[in-house]
Order: structure tokens, then sequence, then C-alpha cells
């Protein structure tokens, strides 16, 4: 019988304490090398939509901030269409870029994102998703990075509708992937472990 | 702002990832790396096969990258002078599973310096800093997927797991693909340190098969005579189907 000549991805390892040296070289002091740390700004004075802050924390099984984790966002422009030549549905606003990366702060383990509430994008069988942000969070302790999602608390209709928040059977879960919204800030708190444990993807 | 690549020459990937396979990957739970212990998520992941929001990532241009980027011998160093150490070139590509090499990828690296210590704050190891040495690079990948940098071998360190757990020599990985469910961060190992097969977080992988896919052989035929040694690591992504008869989205 023909091999199917498949590799094995690489395995994963930890981005361990130090994460920042690679990926925020500025953020910890290492100045000189890049000109700026990447993915430190999403939006400019150009960009189309309403303008939030997203403000996250990432706690461990005993309710305690990481404040040596690291996480990525990735989400669709206002018209929930994403920055990036996988997306065949036309192009992204060029004045957002869709991504950021953010250490937690030293001292309190705090995330804050500039950005924009995003448009909603199709599910694989065309329903509308509801808006979302998509996050990866690495760290200390962490093998495998964690893919979740933020969705916003003022839309509930949205929310209701979502096919991906309607496949978790555990309905008492859903509320930790909601963030709350007060005035222009969302507070999105992820739990790794416990009893509000926020759901994780595989995906 | 737009950090987009023009892909205009290849069809774009659209299609799904393949599965990970999480047996292949170490689980979160890995009580002999302690951190690891409330770290970890109990329930089980929810299984989703990838939306546009999966399949779709950022792309960098090469406009970000500075000269020396790719090279850590000199883009922490004072003119004139370079990082101590062994002199080491880090080469491979950047492929996915059926095998195709990925363009067009960023790829950022960390590690300590000749000594085993990080240029981080929260770094007390009592072996000093190199002044030359920074520990932080990156490029992207060519249009075979190849990477290339410079570098100086990393020293092992200590570290509070067990009292006298020490890492191997390692490099560490970031990679993007072209979807952001690529996502990955590794470890690079070198071939023939003894220590890999002590630690605790090497030991995260299931299977000494996996565990060698992160070990780096000693390439002499890369090597530079009288200037650096070689190591060749090649970093595989997550492959994707093909997009030919997958269910199109309802309205495209």
């Amino acid at each position: 019988m023909q091999s199917l000549d498949r590799y094995k991805e690489t395995p994963s390892q930890t981005a361990g304490p130090y994460v920042h040296i690679g990926l925020t070289p500025n953020f910890c002091d290492i100045g000189g090398v890049y000109e700026t740390d990447l993915g430190t700004q999403m939006i400019n004075d150009k960009t189309k939509g309403e303008r939030v802050t997203v403000k996250a924390r990432v706690l461990d099984g005993t309710g305690t901030a990481l404040r040596d984790a690291l996480v990525e966002i990735w989400q669709a422009d206002a018209d929930g269409l994403y920055n990036s030549p996988s997306e065949m549905r036309g192009s992204a606003d060029p004045n957002f870029s869709g991504w950021a990366r953010c250490p937690a702060d030293m001292d309190t383990g705090e995330f804050v994102f500039e950005t924009i509430k995003p448009g909603r994008v199709p599910f694989r069988d065309g329903r509308p998703q509801a808006p979302h942000i998509s996050f990866w969070i690495v760290a200390r302790g962490i093998n495998l990075g964690l893919h979740t999602r933020m969705y916003f608390g003022d839309e509930e209709k949205a929310n209701a509708e979502d096919p991906v928040l309607q496949r978790i059977e555990h309905k008492v879960r859903v509320p930790t992937l909601i963030a709350k919204r007060e005035g222009n800030v969302y507070t999105f708190d992820i739990h790794l472990q416990g009893e509000k444990e926020t759901v994780f993807f595989d995906i | 702002m737009n950090e987009r690549v023009d892909l205009s020459n290849r069809g774009p990937e659209t299609g799904s990832f393949f599965q990970r396979d999480r047996a292949w990957h170490p689980p979160a739970y890995t009580p002999q790396y302690k951190t690891s212990v409330l770290r970890s998520p109990q329930k089980a992941l929810l299984s989703l096969d990838n939306t546009i929001s999966e399949i779709t990532g950022p792309t960098f241009g090469h406009n970000i990258l500075g000269e020396l980027d790719n090279d850590l011998i000199l883009n922490f160093a004072k003119p004139g002078e370079s990082a101590i150490g062994e002199r080491i070139i880090v080469y491979g590509r950047v492929l996915d599973e059926r095998g195709k090499g990925v363009p067009n990828v960023l790829v950022e690296f960390w590690q300590a310096n000749a000594g085993g210590r990080y240029r981080h704050k929260k770094d007390g190891y009592l072996a000093p800093l190199d002044p030359n040495f920074g520990g932080c690079g990156r490029t992207i990948t060519g249009e075979d997927g190849f990477y290339t940098f410079r570098t100086i071998k990393p020293g092992p360190y200590p570290w509070p797991n067990g009292v006298n757990d020490w890492r191997p020599r390692h490099i560490h990985f970031a990679v993007f693909g072209n979807g952001f469910g690529q996502r990955l961060i590794t470890q690079m190992y070198f071939e023939g340190d003894p220590l890999i097969w002590k630690c605790p977080i090497v030991s995260t992988i299931p299977s000494k098969e996996a565990i060698e896919a992160l070990i780096a052989p000693l390439d002499m035929e890369a090597t530079i005579p009288m200037d650096a040694m070689a190591y060749k690591f090649d970093i595989v992504l997550r492959g994707r189907r093909s997009t030919l008869f997958e269910n199109r989205l309802e309205g495209n």
C-alpha cells in the first residue's frame, strides 16, 4: 500500500516565563533591536467602526491572575471581513490590522486592547456568527496555546443564535465567553481551571 | 498598518486545518512540570471544524524586518563588538503536514546567552548577562519556506521546579502560518544534549518520537569553516484540506 506521506505537526512546548524577550522585547527593556513591539496597534484615525477597549485577565486554578501570560487576538473589521489573504469575500478595512499581541501587566496581570467592535462573519453553513474576538493564550505552565473566543455582552440576540455558542452542551458555561460592557469598555476574565473555567476550543 | 503580503501569484489557502493530534502534543496537565498543575483546563475542549475566524490569520511583510533581525550575534551588540559564545547558524524550513513549504510567514525566536542567563528582570540566575547579547530575533520564510539565523549556542540553566532541575540548551520558536488556528510556540533542542532526557518540560511530550522532532541535528555541511557551526531545525505546521470539494458558504 502507498503511504499518505503526511508529516506530524511539530509538538508544542510552553512559551515559558521569558516569552517577552522574543515577542515583546521593548516591553521587557530590550531596546534598540526592533523599532516597536509587533501588534501593539490595531487601529488608527481612519479605522471604520465603533471604538472599544477590551480589558482581559487570565486566572489560574486559585483565582490568581497570571502576570507572565501573553495573549494574541484576531478579529474581523467593522464589516465582518478579515485582513488576511485567506479572506475571499472582499477586502478588509486597510486601516485595521485585525491582530494584536499584548503581554500581561507585570503587576496586575491585565491585558488592554484598543480596538473596534467586529462585524458578524458567517459560520460554515452560512449562518451569521455573533461578533467575537478570537484569543490565543500562552504562558509558563501552558504546554499548548489555548484558543478561546470573547463575545460581547450587549449582543444578546446575536449571541443567542450564534452557532458556536449553541454547540456548548452545558448552557451554564456559555457566560464564560461573554464580556461585560461598561461604557466603551468590555471586561473579560479567562479562568484556566475550576468552577468558572472558560470554554476552550480544539479548533 | 496594512501588513499583508502580496500573494497574488499563489492561490489563497482557504480550507480547514487538519485536526490537531492532541495525543502527540503535550497534554495540558503534566504534574512533573509543576506550573502546569494550576494552569491546565480540566474540562474537555470544545471541538469545532474551522470557521473563517480560524482559517484566516495575520501576515507580515518584509518591511517590518531590520537588517540584523536574524543575527543575534550582532543585533544587540555595540558597534565593533559581538556576543560571546559558540557561534552557530540555525536554519530549516517551515512546512505543513502535507510537506509543502510555507512561504512568507514570520518566525520569531528567543533564548538565553552562552551562560544560560536571560536578559529579563525576572531571571535571577547568577550567571552574568552578556552586554552584547539581547536574545531575540525574527525572520520571514522565503519562497520554499526556508529560514535562517545566526546566534550563539545558549547555555543550560537551573530553574525552580525540582530542587535540581536544569533546562537543556534550547531556543524558543514562535511561528505564524496563514491561519490563526496554525499558531504554534515550541522549543528547539540540540543533538546530543544529555539534559534533554531529564527535563520535566521536554517530558510533557508523550512520545520519544515526538520529542525527537524537536532535536536539531548538527549539520557539518552547512557549517562555515573557521566561523560558525550549523544546526538544522524544520518546523511542521498544521496542514489543511483542499477546498476543491468543500461546501461553499452560502452567499458566496
